[in-house]
């Protein structure tokens, strides 16, 4: 064999932990001596199965771990939608389901598992789903798409997952477990109660102890037999009663297994072939199954360190779980069950608001004080960020350790974590890690969403980025680092405190505001931010006395500013939706002035190259032709796109057009932090591109889906599903506390999409503010929003009756008549364009400027 | 006023023609000339051409503040792509190399606003 011969590397799986794996080989230089052949057997490159039920709000391109859908080292090669079938270690070879031979120098299994499914008469009957893949949601979507009941066996972590999804799509849902109580595996028999009366409170059904017999229906499932108990009619019936490890291709090879199943491995994931190893749930490490992602991405780690000749080994996992389950907030970690001898539970229980929060504690050696070795959080658990490092690393508890799970300690408790606990067991990285992240010298991390991105803490569940966000502010505070957020030199407040600041001291004027809160005269950064705070309180014009001169560039002339100092001129269209008269209004004045038109994105027309002097002449003929300001020149609503819906599309579930012209002609003139843009669609194609916009309407069979925080521009985001098969009445309440939380809270210039991800919980603090209503702010920010309409006059015709506004579109003070001659234009496919400018322009002294000279 | 050579003046407006911390744009001997009145009623004028953007706008920016070097200098922002510009110099206040011109400015005694000739050099004209 040549010195220089390179070695091949197969990983048969394309997992999370399987992806993870082959990450940490590129990562650590494994690639530098294999090459590394990945073989996948769904379609799809690895995805986050954590957030599985996500895929109905997010997709599955969000769901991606890998995006692009190849690895960025060309000695990885990815085989998807295919099949490994044997492994046969005396010729290291794997054969493909393709008939394609592999030869390898090691093998990595990471088969992952298969739900169990029990042996019960009926279970597969037509209507019988697993809840494992994309392709297992999509297909009990389209199920649910004709059924009115489902029920779930098995209220395990997953069970209450699937559960939650059938709830979403609709369905009545009931849950069947076993045991006597819920998530009988992570919390206990009290923990297990509060959680059923959270989901029952939902409107599921649950029923525990209950043995399911057999599954009923004939061509397809109509119910579910139980032991003891009326039979549940139901036409979905989803089996997540636990998973099974993946291990028939080392069975099959003659590898050893564990006695219950999986791969059985040594403490560096090596199988009984020394050149086979097993990493994540297909394994069995010491003959025990992890079935959670974290002690997988540690195996997978381990036997890249040992493949490079490292040190590492797999000596047990942390199996703590922290989850939101049907909105309800569930973690367990540690001795949850109090199995330990010696062990002491402290317990706090509030029925009322659904809380129930245990301590394990343990005396330490010393007998001076206690150390925490496990809990249970059910309802609330805000705390967990913190009790489970200290778990991991063996911290002294205070001397009042309920002080940790009472009510009063609301947010994260204070507390010194020591530097070497993981605060991201997901991704194994300590809070030693996270302030090293901060504290370099070299591109330190400024806030909380960097050290994320760098160092992987909080990229997979998401459970301990509160936690991680303290660590951050703490560390900031205690080098006496304050994270400035000072609008500008003349105001140390933030736009959000500025507008608070303007509601409550009632200010009508920029004058006031400075002189109360400010210094100096203000900016083009402050005085646009005062002046569109007051145009969203005060619904005045934007151009009325002492409001002018704060104006931005384009709403100082109601009119977008172009490159040569002319401008655009774009009338509302609202929905799109514009007459043959109407169009022909619009190509007659862009005649008549010489302006360039366009189409535009938002389903407008755009007529290009006005002189300012002009824009009175051209508004006044589109106002007199029925048409108003489209706000184009605005931080405020564009558009709201839409598609033509049930009116005339075949496919149309909903009038997407009738709504979007209803939304924009509410929300037109709003003026907010930026620009804002809607779109409604008519069906679950989306042909409005709803889901790029801030707020983006998608019809259902059942009524709208309501989406928000979408972008598109440079930064492009999906908006995600706040609430679902709306009524149009809810869909306007939602989207009015939507918007007007936004223009309440946002920064400058900050539109929906990043003002989410600032906000602590993203989506869940807007659902919880604007669904739920738990700031009980909802009729306020109606009302905000319905004061807004009531208060809605076209600016433009208000512009044309006022002579005092009119007087400043002239070119020169002292000139009117006379055209600015900088402006000048050239032909381009038989339209103006702005002609290139060469410097200053002088007039000839023979032009007459309408004002004698004197002399002095 | 007797031994200094007779200055041209053009009657631009009135004073209450300007808004404060706003601008006109006027003809003063074939130059466009922005003319700006701050709050307190002082007066200031600069070639109306933006030598950034190439674009005869600073009539229409921002009239605001920024201390520099501890002494608060009035500026206008262009309204293309915000650039200062110190009223009383004509001076760049992000841009050290740039430099608009300026023009002698006055309020007459019937309250008329009276434009002179140029009182400093732009670095791009």
């Amino acid at each position: 064999m040549s010195p220089h011969h390179r070695k091949t590397l197969v990983v048969a799986g394309h997992g999370m932990v399987g992806h993870r794996f082959v990450q940490a080989a590129i990562e650590r230089g494994l690639t530098e001596t294999y090459d590394v052949v990945v073989v996948g057997e769904e379609s799809r490159a690895a995805y986050d199965r954590v957030a599985l039920t996500s895929f109905f709000e997010v997709g599955a391109d969000e769901l991606s771990l890998l995006p692009g859908g190849a690895y960025d080292d060309p000695r990885v090669r990815l085989v998807l939608g295919t099949s490994v079938d044997a492994v046969d270690p005396e010729t290291r070879t794997v054969l493909l389901g393709t008939g394609e031979v592999l030869v390898y120098d090691e093998l990595v299994l990471a088969t992952g598992a298969t739900p169990f499914v029990p042996s019960v008469p009926g279970r597969d009957l037509p209507g019988c789903f697993v809840y494992r893949t994309i392709e297992d949601l999509e297909a009990i979507r389209d199920a649910a798409a004709t059924a009115t009941v489902g029920a779930v066996i098995g209220g395990g972590l997953l069970g209450l997952e699937a559960a939650n999804a059938l709830a979403q799509l609709g369905l009545e849902t009931h849950v069947v477990e076993m045991a006597p109580r819920l998530m009988a595996v992570q919390v206990d028999a009290a923990g297990g109660a509060t959680l059923a009366r959270h989901v029952e409170k939902l409107g599921l059904t649950v029923h525990t102890g209950a043995m399911t017999e057999g599954v009923l229906g004939e061509d397809r499932v109509t119910g579910l037999q139980l032991r003891d108990a009326e039979p549940i009619e139901a036409q979905v019936v989803v089996f997540s009663a636990g998973i099974r490890p993946r291990d028939a291709l080392a069975r099959d090879a003659g590898l050893d297994l564990a006695e219950r199943g999986g791969v059985l491995v040594d403490e560096r994931c090596r199988t009984s072939d020394p050149h086979v190893w097993a990493i994540g749930e297909c394994a069995a490490p010491g003959g025990r199954m992890y079935g959670l992602v974290a002690p997988g991405y540690a195996m997978a780690e381990v036997v890249v360190d040992a493949l490079l000749g490292g040190p590492g080994a797999f000596t047990g996992a942390d199996m703590s779980t922290k989850l939101k389950l049907l909105g309800v907030d569930v973690a367990s970690f540690g001795d949850a069950h109090a199995v330990t001898e010696g062990a002491l539970e402290l317990v706090f229980s509030d029925a009322v608001a659904g809380h129930y929060k245990k301590l394990v504690v343990l005396e330490n050696e010393a007998g001076d004080g206690t150390v925490l070795i496990g809990g249970v959080l059910v309802g609330d658990a805000s705390a967990y960020g913190v009790l489970r490092p200290m778990v991991a690393s063996g911290l002294e508890l205070p001397a009042n350790p309920e002080d940790l799970i009472l009510p009063a300690s609301r947010g994260v408790p204070e507390i010194g974590l020591p530097d070497e606990a993981v605060v991201c067991s997901c991704n194994n990285v300590t809070k030693a890690t996270i302030l090293d992240h901060v504290a370099r010298e070299d591109e330190p991390c400024a806030d909380a969403t960097c050290v994320t991105r760098c160092s992987g803490a909080g990229s997979t569940c998401g459970s301990c980025k509160p936690t991680v966000k303290k660590i951050v502010e703490d560390h900031f505070a205690a080098v006496g680092k304050v994270v400035d957020r000072s609008l500008c030199e003349h105001f140390s407040l933030t736009r959000q405190e500025l507008f608070d600041v303007v509601a409550v001291h009632g200010y009508r004027t920029f004058d006031e505001v400075v002189g109360g809160h400010g210094t100096g005269r203000g900016c083009d950064v402050c005085k646009p931010t005062v002046a569109s705070i007051l145009a969203s309180q005060l619904n005045g014009h934007v151009l009325e006395t002492g409001h002018g001169t704060l104006q931005d560039t384009n709403d100082a002339y109601l009119a977008n500013i172009q490159r040569n100092g002319t401008y655009s001129v774009m009338p509302r269209i609202a929905g799109g939706e514009v007459t043959p008269e109407g169009l022909i209004v619009l190509g007659e004045v862009a005649r008549d002035f010489g302006l360039y038109t366009k189409i535009t994105g938002g389903q407008r027309i755009d007529l290009m190259g006005a002189r300012m002097e002009e824009l009175p002449a051209i508004w006044r003929r589109l106002v007199d032709a029925g048409f108003e300001s489209g706000h184009a020149y605005g931080k405020s609503l564009r558009t709201v796109k839409s598609c033509v819906g049930s009116t005339w599309c075949r496919y149309g579930v909903q009038d997407s057009t009738s709504l979007a012209i209803m939304l924009e002609n509410r929300y037109r003139g709003l003026r907010s932090p930026h620009k804002i843009k809607g779109g409604v669609s008519g069906c679950a194609r989306e042909c409005a591109e709803a889901r790029a916009k801030d707020f983006g309407v998608i019809a259902t069979e059942k009524g709208w889906n309501l989406y928000v925080g979408g972008n598109g521009g440079a930064t492009p985001v999906h908006a995600v599903l706040l609430a679902g098969d709306l009524d149009t009445e809810t869909l306007v309440r939602y989207l009015d506390r939507y918007l007007m939380y936004y223009i309440r809270t946002a920064d400058r210039l900050q539109r929906t999409a990043p003002w989410m991800a600032s906000l602590d919980g993203g989506i869940e603090r807007v659902r919880a503010v604007v669904v739920e209503d738990s700031l009980g702010l909802g009729s306020e920010l109606e009302a905000a929003i319905d004061a807004h309409v009531d208060g809605y006059f076209d600016e433009w015709r208000a512009t044309l009756d006022d002579p005092d506004k009119l007087a400043r579109f002239v070119s020169f003070v002292n000139a009117p008549d006379v055209p600015d001659p900088h402006i000048t234009f050239r032909e381009e496919r038989g339209q103006p364009a702005p002609g290139d400018s060469d410097g200053p322009v002088v007039l000839g002294a023979t032009i007459g400027v309408g004002a004698p000279a004197v002399t002095s | 006023m007797t031994t200094a050579p007779a200055t041209t003046y053009t009657r631009v407006c009135r004073l209450d023609d300007i808004q404060r911390e706003g601008g006109v744009l006027a003809l003063v001997a074939g130059e466009a000339v922005a003319v700006f009145r701050t709050y307190d009623d002082r007066l200031f004028a600069l070639a109306n051409y933006d030598p950034f953007s190439r674009a005869s706008v600073l009539a229409r920016g921002i009239v605001g503040t920024r201390t520099v070097g501890g002494d608060e200098v009035t500026f206008v922002a262009s309204p293309m792509h915000k650039q200062a510009f110190d009223l009383s110099t004509g001076q760049c206040l992000d841009d050290a190399a740039v430099r608009v011109p300026t023009y002698d400015v006055r309020l007459g005694e019937d309250g008329t606003v009276l434009v002179g000739g140029r009182t400093g050099g732009g670095t791009s004209s």
